[in-house]
């Protein structure tokens, strides 16, 4: 049915969008001053941080993405950057998925709205290096070898414990992963997400399989027993948030230490338990885009997220610094808010890219059978 | 859901009078070619907003389906539509639609033979017209959240079905957020649709038909049996593919509802995009995408040839 002119139109019309996207990737912003912050490595090729924050303010606006306020203290830490440096932070989408953030900075490619820093699980981190900006920051040596990528194209930020946050109202504290097939917990238990989407769910499979005697190279063990929780009835498909452990519909909630300590305060009757034995964490990275439109605001954000203070509001909010030991030999760790979500101890497991990928894989080909 | 517009037409067209179109009458050769570009002038708008907005993302999409993520030609993620996992969405997107479409359609179907006993342009029947198109466009999140605040397990239903009769709608697990749910809440949007799209059909019986049997000796039976059935089956067939469409393209109402395991095609679509686990199958998606367009497809050309049917009678 197309006809010659019809597809004339379309040429015409695909020509002028090129045109047009070709016109927009001209304008990226231009450096500040006589340094090209696209392409800084660290603060002194700005000349010091003085002059990285000089121009970082010139730019005036810095785009975060996936950074929502109740989930590891980003709220305050955004809020804290802001005042600090006099710099606008735009949050995008803040409850989209890493997957997401990428396919973002993808999007929006050229104009000024595309995401600045990222903030990424590994699995997603570890794929999209094309992406980053490598960038060291001030206090580099803090940070230890196996937490950062060698030229600084991503580095771990800060860490969770895979916890159980359950409603002490209205179910007993759970001590062990059998407790929770049990009666008490009729359709009471749930997950952040779906395993073969979101990091968290992920993890809390990962933390049933070593619960269970299993090791994390097979993800099975932990399989098995979300089909037997489903099986009992116990199991509910609905994504946890705050809205639902509020209302009450998800009673008992696997999910990063952080996200359930954040709910404490909020929820009456909430709380978090680690079942004893093995503890599972997984740490987030930090990058900044090769893309960025404010490129020097970007640097000073990594700068500040790894700067003591911003360390220590990850711990307000539940979460594991990667600095950790260094600020605890500094002496500079805040020690009531370590004091208040406890040291991580026992015996901590975390994936590998190889066992991350393995349980990948099998969690696609099994996991909706399970739960179905 | 865009495919529910199709029958605001459809009425539209089978209330107007049978008149002819005049570009349409024979006028001679000569003038037939400046009519005709007016003609195609005039839909110029419509068809660069289709194309722009249906077609390019329709094909950009069904070509990443092809394409690996670096650039280069494959036919893996179209052969990976034919992996048991994948198999078991479609089915299952399959019997979601068509359970819901078969009960949408009997439901709404009686409800149309209700309202034939009210008053043409009466109160009743104007008013449930006028709900059942406001209805018929109730999804995505809106609906499903009232879905859980209806019935979801702390809801204000739920709640008082447990506490004063007893009952406990969930007390095998909770079923809201599965399969089983998606019945429940399509069924929903699919009941006013059939009523949207049925009720000019009945309208259209004529009742010379019923005085025609009656004179003729028919019973009332032989009258739906010998006529208003044969009549009617080409529209009823028609609403039923319709629904069932309606239904397999639904995506923002699962999407709110449902959050473990992906049941459905456009689920699998969205995991595909998202994921932060199973990563690398961005292209998985177009390839799903093409199947859903194939099925669509079919459903879509066996609507208008029953369609097409069905308007013969109400001229």
């Amino acid at each position: 049915m197309f006809r010659k002119r019809t597809i004339a139109g379309i040429a015409i019309f695909a020509a002028a969008a090129i045109t047009l996207s070709a016109c927009a990737s001209d304008t990226a912003t231009p450096a500040a001053g006589d340094v090209d912050a696209a392409t800084a490595t660290s603060a002194e090729d700005f000349g010091g941080l003085d002059a990285l924050v000089e121009a970082a303010q010139a730019e005036g606006q810095l785009n975060v993405i996936a950074l929502p306020d109740n989930w590891a203290n980003y709220g305050e830490i955004k809020a804290a950057f802001e005042k600090k440096y006099d710099i606008t932070v735009n949050s995008a989408d803040p409850d989209i998925s890493s997957a997401e953030e990428i396919a973002a900075a993808d999007n929006l490619k050229g104009q000024d709205t595309a995401p600045d820093v990222f903030d990424l699980g590994t699995a997603v981190a570890l794929a999209s290096t094309d992406y980053f900006a490598p960038y060291q920051v001030a206090n580099w040596a803090e940070i230890p070898a196996d937490n950062k990528e060698s030229d600084g194209l991503w580095v771990n930020d800060y860490t969770g414990s895979m916890s159980i946050g359950y409603n002490s109202n209205e179910v007993p504290e759970p001590e062990s992963l059998d407790d929770l097939l049990g009666d008490d917990y009729k359709g009471a238990v749930a997950l952040n997400g779906d395993p073969t989407q979101a990091g968290a769910a992920f993890a809390a499979v990962g933390l049933a399989t070593v619960q269970q005697g299993g090791t994390l190279d097979d993800f099975q063990d932990g399989i098995d027993f979300f089909s037997e929780l489903n099986k009992a009835g116990n199991f509910i498909p609905v994504n946890a948030t705050p809205a639902t452990i509020a209302s009450g519909e998800t009673k008992v909630v696997f999910d990063w230490s952080y996200n359930n300590l954040a709910q404490t305060s909020v929820v009456d009757g909430w709380k978090v338990t680690t079942l004893p034995g093995a503890a599972y964490t997984s740490f987030y990275n930090q990058a900044i885009s090769a893309d960025a439109p404010h490129p020097a605001a970007a640097r000073l954000w990594q700068e500040f997220v790894f700067s003591a203070d911003a360390q220590n509001m990850f711990i307000t909010g539940g979460a594991y610094p990667v600095t950790l030991a260094a600020m605890n030999e500094a002496g500079t760790t805040d020690e009531d808010a370590i004091a208040a979500i406890g040291n991580l101890d026992g015996d901590i497991v975390t994936p590998t890219a190889e066992q991350s990928e393995a349980a990948s894989a099998l969690l696609a080909e099994k996991w909706a059978a399970a739960i179905g | 859901m865009t495919v529910a517009n199709a029958p605001v037409l459809v009425s539209g067209v089978a209330q107007a009078e049978p008149g002819r179109h005049p570009i349409g009458e024979p006028a001679g050769p000569a003038k037939r070619s400046p009519a005709g570009l007016a003609k195609y002038l005039g839909l110029a708008p419509f068809a660069v907003y289709v194309v722009i907005f249906l077609a390019i993302p329709t094909v950009l999409a069904i070509v990443t389906g092809f394409f690996t993520e670096d650039g280069s030609f494959t036919f893996a993620n179209i052969a990976g539509l034919f992996d048991p996992l994948v198999l078991a969405t479609f089915a299952s997107s399959f019997w979601v639609s068509a359970i819901t479409a078969v009960v949408g359609s009997v439901v709404g179907a009686l409800v149309c033979y209700a309202l034939l006993g009210t008053r043409a342009g009466g109160a009743l029947r104007s008013f449930i017209d006028s709900a059942s198109s406001v209805l018929a466009q109730f999804g995505g999140v809106m609906l499903a959240f009232a879905f859980i605040a209806a019935i979801g397990s702390q809801s204000l239903v739920t709640l008082w079905l447990k506490d004063t009769l007893g009952v406990d709608i969930y007390a095998d697990g909770v079923w809201l957020y599965q399969p089983a749910g998606l019945l429940v809440v399509y069924t929903y949007f699919q009941v006013p649709l059939m009523i949207i799209t049925f009720l000019p059909a009945l309208e259209g019986l004529k009742t010379q038909w019923a005085e025609a049997n009656a004179t003729l000796g028919g019973t009332r039976f032989t009258y739906w049996t010998r006529i208003a059935f044969p009549v009617l089956a080409p529209s009823f067939f028609g609403s039923l593919l319709l629904l069932f469409a309606n239904a397999f393209s639904s995506y923002a109402t699962a999407a709110a509802l449902v959050s473990q395991g992906s049941p459905i095609v456009p689920l699998q679509i969205r995991a595909a995009l998202v994921s932060e686990t199973v990563l690398g199958r961005e292209n998985m998606a177009g390839a799903l995408a093409l199947g859903m367009v194939v099925v669509m497809v079919v459903v879509m050309w066996g609507y208008s040839v029953l369609q097409a049917r069905t308007s013969r009678w109400q001229k």
